[in-house]
């Protein structure tokens, strides 16, 4: 298997402040990844980081499999306006950006992908309705059928399932499932260590440094977790410049 | 008696504009400031920047102060000073805001205060207080065949370059964060949005000066919202409104001698406090508690 995503000594911060220290993998093509760790301990960040959303103040994020504007990104508190008078199918249409840009059509193929894929979410019906109508769940699902649309080969989930009812979480897996038996690479930041035992075959444990990276067993064991939660959340305002090498 | 009642209709609402040609000229060319103002304001309300719209009107002054200062009461003189002060006020608080520890609205709050004391400054360098008054609240029955040409214009090119934009910007609107990482539309989306914005106003303050040319903006725009959730019949209804307003605000100032960019925009906001009231889309009335509710 071929690597989708190579990240050399990355470092992530905010005002100097490392947030994503001296983190360095690969992550291959087609994988499933969980990234887990305490709050402050750059999961977000990391994925802001691979999808170019910051630029690092140290090392570089490789991206083998697509360029960075063909990554799908949900973010965790998506900044849509929800009182903006876009309905349902328009919302999901946008999916196809890419390939419509600024002014293009959609074709009768795009038009049945766009029903297509607010089906896979279980919102048909909804195609009329204002995004301003819906609940959270299906506003998250709505979301989902727009990332499906976006056809990328890697796709990042900053916690997708927060506030969202059982039922929905296990239909979105589906859709997790069904990315990955396409051979999509899907990274996850997720809280729910029991679902990443589930599900996830890998998982990241990040504290601002990395405390473990490999097969979910191995990565969630106790002494692990003890030492993530052992991070300092705060910055250290003394701190003096890192000196690690390169 | 029927014979009558049309002389009348026709004595009140036609004959003002069969008869003055400058009665004429004010109607095209405050029309053509409202058929480019409404798209434009629809999505200054949707984008929260109903209030932008008002800053950046400060904000051209200086530029038309200076133009005013060099060339007298010249169109291209005022309209180059006019749009280079608004431009660069956009940019310079797009650019504060991005690259200092200042919010948007605190940095354009900034810089259109300093642009408005510049101007007056600048202002009372020469010239009287009817010029000021010219500036502050143009004079739409006073356009000439190059400020009307320019109206027209500016309102053509407006809606054409927002059809070219409108995806764009929707989606900038709607969710900035997701247009970012898909494609780097959002930025020129925002400038050419901001500059129509700006071009719009310089036009606007011909007719009905740098104060009320927002109002012919906004008001229609957030009218339009309250009769309707759906953005295309919100643009419609606010151009049905601007242009009504235009035509009605003339009229009232014709038979009761008033001046008449204050009265456009006080028509315009008659619509809005009617559609506060009545509007079919979250006006007073439909907020009051239905009688009964439905079943699913």
């Amino acid at each position: 298997m071929s690597a989708a995503l190579r990240i050399h000594d990355l470092t992530l911060a905010y005002d100097r402040h490392p947030v994503v220290h001296h983190l360095s993998g690969e992550i291959e093509q087609g994988a499933l990844l969980a990234v887990c760790g305490p709050n402050g301990g750059g999961k977000s960040t990391l994925l802001k980081g691979i999808v170019g959303a910051l630029q690092p103040i140290g090392g570089k994020v490789e991206r083998l499999a697509c360029d960075a504007r063909a990554i799908a990104y949900l973010p965790q508190a998506a900044d849509v306006d929800r009182s903006f008078p876009i309905d349902v199918f328009d919302m999901v249409a946008m999916g196809h950006w890419r390939s419509i840009g600024w002014f293009g059509g959609l074709s009768k193929t795009q038009r049945a992908r766009v029903f297509d894929a607010i089906a896979s979410v279980g919102l048909t019906g909804f195609e009329d309705r204002p995004i301003g109508t819906l609940s959270g769940g299906q506003m998250q699902r709505v979301l989902f059928a727009r990332l499906l649309l976006q056809d990328a080969p890697i796709i990042l989930l900053d916690e997708p399932f927060n506030a969202i009812d059982q039922r929905t979480v296990s239909e979105l897996l589906e859709l997790v499932a069904r990315w990955r038996s396409e051979k999509r690479t899907v990274i996850v930041v997720l809280h729910d260590l029991d679902l990443v035992r589930r599900v996830f075959p890998q998982t990241l444990l990040l504290a601002r440094e990395k405390i473990a990276w490999g097969p979910t067993s191995e990565v969630l064991r106790p002494e692990n977790l003890l030492s993530a939660r052992r991070m300092v959340e705060a910055f250290d305002r003394e701190a003096h410049e890192c000196e690690r090498a390169a | 008696m029927r014979a009558r009642s049309v002389s009348i209709f026709y004595d009140l609402l036609i004959a003002p504009f069969i008869e003055f040609e400058f009665m004429r000229r004010a109607l095209v060319g405050a029309c053509a400031l409202a058929l480019a103002g409404s798209p434009l304001g629809v999505f200054l309300l949707l984008r929260r920047m109903s209030l932008t719209g008002d800053a950046m009107a400060h904000a051209i002054l200086p530029g038309a102060a200076v133009g005013y200062l060099i060339a007298g009461l010249s169109l291209p003189a005022m309209t180059i000073g006019g749009l280079a002060a608004g431009l660069s006020v956009a940019l310079l608080s797009g650019l504060v805001a991005r690259f200092t520890a200042l919010r948007e609205d605190a940095s354009l709050a900034g810089f259109y205060l300093m642009s408005l004391a510049l101007g007056v400054t600048i202002l009372s360098l020469r010239g009287s207080s009817v010029d000021l008054l010219h500036v502050l609240f143009g004079n739409v029955l006073a356009l000439d065949e190059d400020t009307l040409l320019f109206l027209a214009g500016v309102s053509t090119f407006t809606l054409l370059a927002l059809a070219v934009g409108y995806r764009a910007l929707a989606m900038e609107t709607l969710d900035p964060g997701f247009l970012s990482s898909v494609s780097k539309a959002g930025g020129p989306a925002q400038v050419l949005f901001l500059s129509l914005v700006v071009l719009n106003l310089v036009a606007g303050f011909h007719a009905l000066g740098t104060l009320l040319a927002v109002g012919i903006m906004i008001l229609p725009a957030a009218s339009a919202r309250l009769w309707s959730p759906d953005i295309t019949r919100m643009t419609l209804i606010a151009a049905v409104i601007g242009l009504v307003s235009s035509a009605a605000g003339l009229l009232l100032s014709y038979h009761f001698n008033l001046p008449p960019g204050p009265l456009i925009v006080l028509t315009a906001g008659g619509w809005h406090v009617v559609s506060m009231i009545f509007g079919l889309s979250g006006g007073y009335l439909r907020r009051l508690p239905p009688r009964r509710h439905l079943e699913a």
